[in-house]
């Protein structure tokens, strides 16, 4: 594996492994009292960000750190962005710093594609084959989250196969559910996406999983739901008429916990909104694995690090 | 190639001789079980002490069945486990990504514990070299001793074990080929010599430590190898 820039690119046996591998970081890990590997020792990676973030981004630094790596943080804000360079001579700069993996956000979709094709024509140039990684672009692709989803999944069920995953909310802006949905469905999942219409995307028809606008007629028949974040920054129009009526008919409040089988896990890919799509009660319920994903994250981080950064350079 | 085992008879290749048989195999893990009962004094009446950790994946398998071997001779039972070196390998950006095994240390951990490593062949000792500091970052153990079923010599670190199933013998460009029903059809332990016809570049006497590695476990590969002890 050379960059990781989308969920499409992953074959089942592919992120089979990765998530393999992830699983077997966190028993390595579990119970040390000194949580560092060597194994990527003398590696540098750089995070570079032109969009908020908390976990993620902290998630892959404490992941490259576990391991030895050194983590360098570049945002948008605070460095030469602001005064006007281009993302292409931005990212080709840390390249030819000796950045070994790149972790990339950024507003625009096709982003971190366009950043991995310039590392791979100019690595002549920069001296360095700087793998890429796709932190989220835009309304496109969030691997990382997905498979960190996907690994608490794994924990929760016992398995992802023929389980059936429900995605809840702003499917529209979410690049979470994207990528979710691809894995999921490339695991072997069947998943069906619950939102209104407005909030979905065009040619979500073609997508690998189901559509239903009734989130009480699916809950009952659902293995775990995922909800997303209504993303405000994101929506420029009249997606649905107010906040209280999307909660009424989306929001996951306990009344509609208790229509889902006992125990079903309830994902969020953070950050919560509480009391709009998910009920604070919930939020904090046995069910919730809010936490157990973050926690998943740093190690599915690491397990991706390792594939892209342990081996012999392709 | 997910069938490309290191352990089938290649073109070229004389079929592999058995070195030790599926009886011999049993009696060995019995006299290295007794051994290690004599060694560290285990018994009914010491038994806080001893952990076998092996090395997977072959090694693992050593490890439980020296493990019920010791239960069945003093009646007690040793705390077993297993320790992935992977991560601590020299030799990771001298290959394809590999694939992590299990690392399950026994509740109770090794602290001040007395750890007996456990593997199925040791070779340059490298694979020991990186279980070594696996250990170190899982806890302090009392002390650290070696067990391995076949010893093939060609060590390039200073590393000897304490416990030996058998001395062999080898050249570089031959292979040990370690079996054990729990990941194979059966149990024994085979030498594979290079054949007459000509060998692939690299995989002569002089060999370089790539061809020995080129079976071990990799991503995307189904294939589990054959043996893990070309350099372990």
């Amino acid at each position: 594996m050379k960059h990781l820039l989308s969920i499409a690119d992953l074959d089942a046996a592919t992120a089979t492994g990765l998530l393999d591998t992830a699983s077997r970081l966190k028993d390595t890990l579990l119970g040390r009292e000194v949580r560092k590997l060597p194994t990527l020792r003398g590696r540098t990676v750089v995070t570079l960000f032109y969009e908020d973030s908390t976990r993620t981004r902290v998630s892959f630094e404490i992941a490259g750190k576990w391991m030895s790596a050194d983590t360098i943080n570049v945002s948008a804000k605070g460095s030469s962005v602001s005064k006007g360079e281009s993302l292409r001579d931005t990212s080709l700069t840390i390249s030819a710093m000796g950045a070994d993996c790149v972790i990339v956000r950024h507003p625009a979709s096709g982003a971190a594609h366009r950043i991995a094709a310039w590392a791979d024509k100019d690595a002549g140039t920069t001296g360095t084959h700087t793998s890429i990684v796709n932190a989220g672009d835009g309304t496109h692709e969030h691997p990382t989250q997905a498979l960190l989803d996907a690994a608490t999944l794994r924990e929760r069920l016992g398995s992802v196969a023929g389980r059936r995953i429900g995605i809840v909310g702003d499917v529209l802006h979410s690049r979470v559910a994207r990528s979710n949905v691809l894995l999921l469905s490339t695991l072997g999942a069947e998943v069906v996406l619950i939102a209104p219409p407005t909030l979905l995307p065009t040619g979500v028809a073609e997508w690998p999983c189901r559509v239903a606008h009734h989130l009480d007629a699916e809950l009952p028949a659902l293995d775990a739901v995922m909800m997303l974040r209504v993303q405000a920054e994101r929506m420029h129009g009249g997606f649905f008429p107010s906040a209280r009526e999307y909660s009424i008919a989306y929001g996951l409040d306990e009344r509609r916990l208790a229509l889902l089988p006992e125990g079903t896990p309830v994902l969020h890919p953070g950050p919560m909104v509480r009391g709009m799509e998910i009920a604070p009660a919930v939020a904090d319920a046995p069910n919730a694995a809010v936490l157990a994903q973050v926690r998943n994250g740093v190690h599915v981080r690491m397990a991706v690090l390792y594939h892209l950064l342990a081996g012999a350079p392709e | 190639m997910a069938n490309d085992r290191r352990g089938d008879v290649g073109e070229g290749q004389d079929p592999a001789r058995e070195l030790l048989s599926s009886a011999d195999v049993a009696r060995t893990i019995a006299r290295i079980a007794h051994q290690i009962i004599e060694k560290t004094a285990f018994g009914p009446g010491n038994t806080g002490d001893l952990v076998l950790l092996g090395i997977p994946t072959r090694g693992a398998v050593l490890a439980r069945r020296l493990a019920a071997a010791i239960t069945e001779f003093t009646g007690v039972a040793p705390a077993v486990g297993s320790v992935d070196p992977t991560l601590y390998r020299d030799d990771l950006r001298r290959g394809p990504t590999r694939a992590l095994v299990d690392t399950a240390v026994p509740e109770g951990g090794i602290d001040g514990k007395l750890v007996v490593l456990v593997d199925d062949v040791l070779m340059s000792g490298r694979t020991t070299r990186a279980a070594l500091d696996a250990l170190s970052d899982e806890g302090r153990p009392r002390a650290v001793q070696l067990a391995v079923l076949v010893d093939r010599g060609h060590r390039e670190l200073p590393i000897r074990a304490d416990y030996v199933g058998k001395n062999v013998p080898t050249s570089r460009a031959e292979k040990i080929l370690v079996r054990l029903t729990e990941s194979d059809d059966r149990d024994g332990v085979l030498i594979q010599r290079p054949g007459a016809a000509p060998a692939e570049p690299g995989v002569g006497t002089e060999a370089e430590p790539s061809v020995g590695t080129e079976a071990e476990p990799t991503i995307g590969t189904e294939a589990e190898p054959t043996t893990d002890g070309d350099d372990a």
